[in-house]
């Protein structure tokens, strides 16, 4: 059993040990699955934390004892595909700022889970508005800054919450990655030259460790070991580039090393979609509201839509914010989007079950289907409307949230 | 010869497209100081609004270019109490108050959010320098008009005087290192030994009436700050927490300033007391997207908005651009009514009251004839997502049109679209940990 399978096996038997969750039936004047076309008048029955019914009103029968909920619209359980909530907190004071270690611009084996708090005030913030699951984890603004994870917005522990303890490693090429004074990287080339050596080193770490003769192999190496996972296909290196030249070099040093990339924010990504689609990268695209500014400046808010619009697969983010505010919802950014080209159905895909098969974890959370998790979201008109309010949430069953928002 | 005659045709009718009446026909009109008028028509003439009301009461002039708005909406352009567009300095390291500092002085007009907030609907806007200080200087009353010297965007009373005011901050900002203060009581303390000075100086040169012997030597920031004590300027106070907002309302008192009060996170807390102080011309509110960012701001959250409105505070809103995008400035208010203000106030909050706390209120903030021609063009529901400014007018003069390509780019972005943007304020980009 390897370290991944063991970890994989612990979490499992975390998930399998809760009580049965809440006897919950949902019924909704519109219903927004994310697969397939929206029902009207229909009714969600979820059981021991999975939907087992989804139809229309008079065609499913809610059992007995079940406790009902209603809204105008329901959805899926939104998906915020890349955060840094739990390890950013609200307050923003040194104490609760674990989203970056200055220490060294490259540490791929700083894990997610060892810094997620999941009594933050933003993760119950995020899911009063119908976030049920964050992709979250080490902050843009290092060269490797670190691990993420896919976690739901509940429980007291990080057991309780991790879908995906390591979902991806974190790196930034541009301006974020940018150290200050002597330190490297100063520059935007330093910054493919080290992760270029630091990818050759770990490739003949690999080649060590899997040798024949066990004399050979290394001794365990954290750091190489994470960033080995990239190289060996199991996870994908999720890299932050805004600018047009930031993102061929990602593009370049994918091509080099044969790694699964996911690209992150792209603000200039409309010049060159087609390299993008051609090297079938996936994107995360920056918040729609994230500011223009510096290495940002040229984005725009249609960014989501010119890149569906190429064929590129997407999802949406909160993102991460080193000030006011000090998260995004992810709501209220598919939002805009949806208004500046991506329109309704692609927006609510990208916080939803786009963004889970871009996390690898479709096969659990992403759309309202028999079979998955009970995440769901209520509202009481457009999601993506200003002034409607998420009415309740729902995740495995259990209700998380009832207040107005 | 043919070509002088043609250009001085052509300098003739962009002079001309200013002396000829215009009006706005089929649109849904937000007078604000009234109901909504559907299918109603707006006529502007030299600026100014010349008549407002429903089709068949308004008499359109025979000369006037017509301009059909069927299925648009009309509102007063939008006030922005609180915007650092035109990357606008002040707040000198030197010292923690600077009142003789002036925006008029450090703006860059040529910086790109001034497009931005044309894009979205804003015509009026109040740039300050940034709340690092007790005092980060004097601060200036724009109208967003198409400009590239800062005397294009100034506003003049009949006298011809500019319209500006004087920025604040308490609490945590303004602490540093001395010469700042580094507590709060400091930080009062050092604001009314200040105060104490004008009161002196003010006295000085009215005892000297006009003995120029006796004059004590001319002081810029104690001028400025005579000017408050005479009511003739406004604090714009940048204030947080609930403790920290009365402290603001303690120092109006004392020294008898006009205030508005400028974010006001806490504000929810303390409505009673804000809604009582004769001092406070209004409260204008920053609402983000989640709390916290800065432990002021911690307990900052949408519904101040309904709670101030109900106390019967005049209540608005800014953008405190950079910090919100000035494109989406009718999201403030509309995340307000998602809280529970009403409607009409959230509209108001965008127009009236921001009027009314720039001591712009004769001029500008609702469409009633004889106030400026400032006017934003929608394509919808003022308060929805999916609304889109299409046009926007300031003093008669069509300065963000959605379908000229250039103004397209401010109001989506794309390469070019932020151009000439200066230093950033709030260290966003810098500070992790401010």
């Amino acid at each position: 059993m390897t370290r991944r399978q063991r970890l994989a096996a612990l979490v499992a038997g975390i998930a399998s040990s809760g009580s049965a969750f809440g006897q919950i039936a949902v019924t909704g004047a519109t219903v927004h699955t994310a697969a397939g076309e929206p029902l009207k008048n229909a009714v969600v029955v979820i059981e021991d934390r999975k939907i087992s019914q989804v139809g229309p009103a008079d065609e499913i029968e809610i059992p007995d004892g079940f406790r009902t909920l209603t809204a105008a619209v329901v959805t899926p359980g939104l998906i915020d595909a890349r955060s840094t909530i739990g390890l950013s907190g609200y307050l923003n004071q040194e104490h609760d700022q674990d989203q970056i270690e200055a220490s060294a611009p490259m540490q791929p084996e700083l894990r997610a889970i060892d810094a997620y708090n999941p009594r933050e005030a933003l993760v119950e913030w995020v899911r009063g508005y119908g976030v049920t699951t964050v992709h979250t984890g080490h902050a843009p603004r290092s060269l490797v800054s670190g691990q993420t994870a896919v976690m739901k917005t509940r429980g007291l522990t990080v057991e309780e919450a991790v879908v995906k303890p390591l979902a991806m490693i974190a790196a930034t090429v541009g301006d974020g990655a940018r150290e200050r004074g002597n330190k490297a990287p100063g520059t935007r080339a330093k910054m493919a030259a080290m992760l270029r050596a630091e990818l050759i080193k770990t490739r003949e770490y690999l080649d060590r460790r899997s040798a024949e003769d066990e004399d050979g192999h290394p001794d365990r190496d954290l750091r190489l070991e994470a960033l080995g996972e990239v190289l060996e296909s199991n996870v994908p290196l999720l890299v932050t580039a805004q600018r047009t030249q930031d993102i061929l070099t990602v593009l370049r040093i994918r091509e080099e090393f044969d790694i699964p990339v996911v690209l992150d924010g792209v603000a200039e990504a409309y010049d060159v979609l087609d390299q993008i689609r051609d090297a079938g990268v996936s994107v995360i695209v920056h918040p729609a509201m994230m500011r223009a500014q510096g290495e940002t400046e040229n984005l725009s808010f249609e960014t989501a839509a010119r890149l569906r619009d190429a064929g590129i697969p997407i999802a949406l983010q909160g993102g991460y914010e080193p000030y006011v505010p000090k998260s995004r919802l992810v709501l209220f950014e598919a939002g805009v989007a949806a208004a500046h080209g991506l329109g309704f159905d692609d927006a609510l895909r990208s916080i939803t079950i786009n963004a889970a098969r871009l996390l690898g974890v479709d096969d659990r959370i992403g759309s309202i289907e028999v079979g998955k998790d009970g995440d769901i979201a209520l509202y009481d008109g457009d999601p993506f409307e200003y002034s409607t309010h998420c009415v309740a949430v729902i995740i495995e069953g259990e209700v998380v949230s009832e207040e107005l928002r | 010869m043919l070509r002088s005659l043609l250009l001085g045709a052509l300098l003739a009718a962009a002079a001309g497209a200013q002396e000829t009446p215009q009006a706005f026909v089929g649109a849904s009109l937000y007078p604000i100081t009234g109901p909504p008028i559907e299918g109603g028509t707006l006529v502007i003439h030299d600026g100014k609004i010349v008549a407002v009301g429903a089709a068949p009461a308004v008499q359109i002039p025979a000369d006037a270019v017509q301009h059909d708005l069927s299925g648009s909406v009309v509102l007063p352009g939008f006030v922005d109490t609180h915007s650092h567009a035109g990357s606008v300095e002040g707040g000198d390291g030197s010292g923690p108050m600077h009142p003789d500092a002036r925006a008029l002085d450090s703006i860059n007009v040529r910086d790109a959010r001034i497009q931005k907030a044309q894009a979205g609907g804003i015509t009026t806007a109040n740039i300050m320098p940034g709340s690092g200080h007790l005092l980060s200087g004097q601060t200036l009353y724009v109208k967003h008009r198409d400009s590239k010297v800062i005397d294009d965007l100034l506003i003049r009373g009949e006298d011809g005087s500019l319209a500006y005011g004087v920025k604040m901050a308490n609490g945590t900002n303004s602490r540093k290192d001395p010469p700042f203060p580094g507590s709060r009581a400091k930080s009062a303390a050092i604001v009314r030994e200040r105060f104490l000075e004008a009161i002196a100086y003010r006295d000085k040169v009215a005892q000297a009436a006009d003995d120029a012997d006796k004059l004590p030597p001319r002081d810029l920031g104690l001028e400025t700050l005579g000017d408050i004590l005479a009511g003739e300027r406004v604090v714009h106070f940048h204030t947080h927490r609930h403790d920290d907002i009365l402290t603001v309302l303690r120092l109006a008192v004392e020294f008898d300033f006009k205030v508005v009060l400028q974010h006001v996170s806490d504000g929810w807390a303390v409505a009673d007391k804000i809604a009582a102080s004769p001092q406070v011309l209004g409260a204008s509110l920053i609402l983000i997207d989640s709390p916290g960012g800065k432990i002021e701001a911690k307990d900052n959250q949408l519904a101040t908005g309904a709670i101030l409105e109900q106390a019967g505070v005049v209540t608005g809103f800014h953008t405190d651009d950079p910090i919100t995008d000035s494109r989406l400035f009718n999201r403030m208010a509309a995340l307000a009514v998602r809280a529970g203000m009403s409607r009409e106030g959230a509209l108001y909050g965008l127009t009236m009251a921001g009027a009314r706390m720039l001591g712009l209120e004769d001029r500008i903030g609702s469409l009633q004839v004889g106030k400026d021609a400032d006017l934003v063009v929608l394509s919808g529901d003022p308060l929805s997502v999916y609304t889109q400014v299409l046009q926007t007018w300031v003093d008669g003069a069509k300065v963000f049109d959605r379908s000229d390509p250039q103004d397209r780019l401010y109001a989506e972005g794309g390469f070019g679209a932020s151009h000439d943007q200066g230093h950033v304020l709030h260290g966003i980009a810098q500070g992790e940990h401010e």
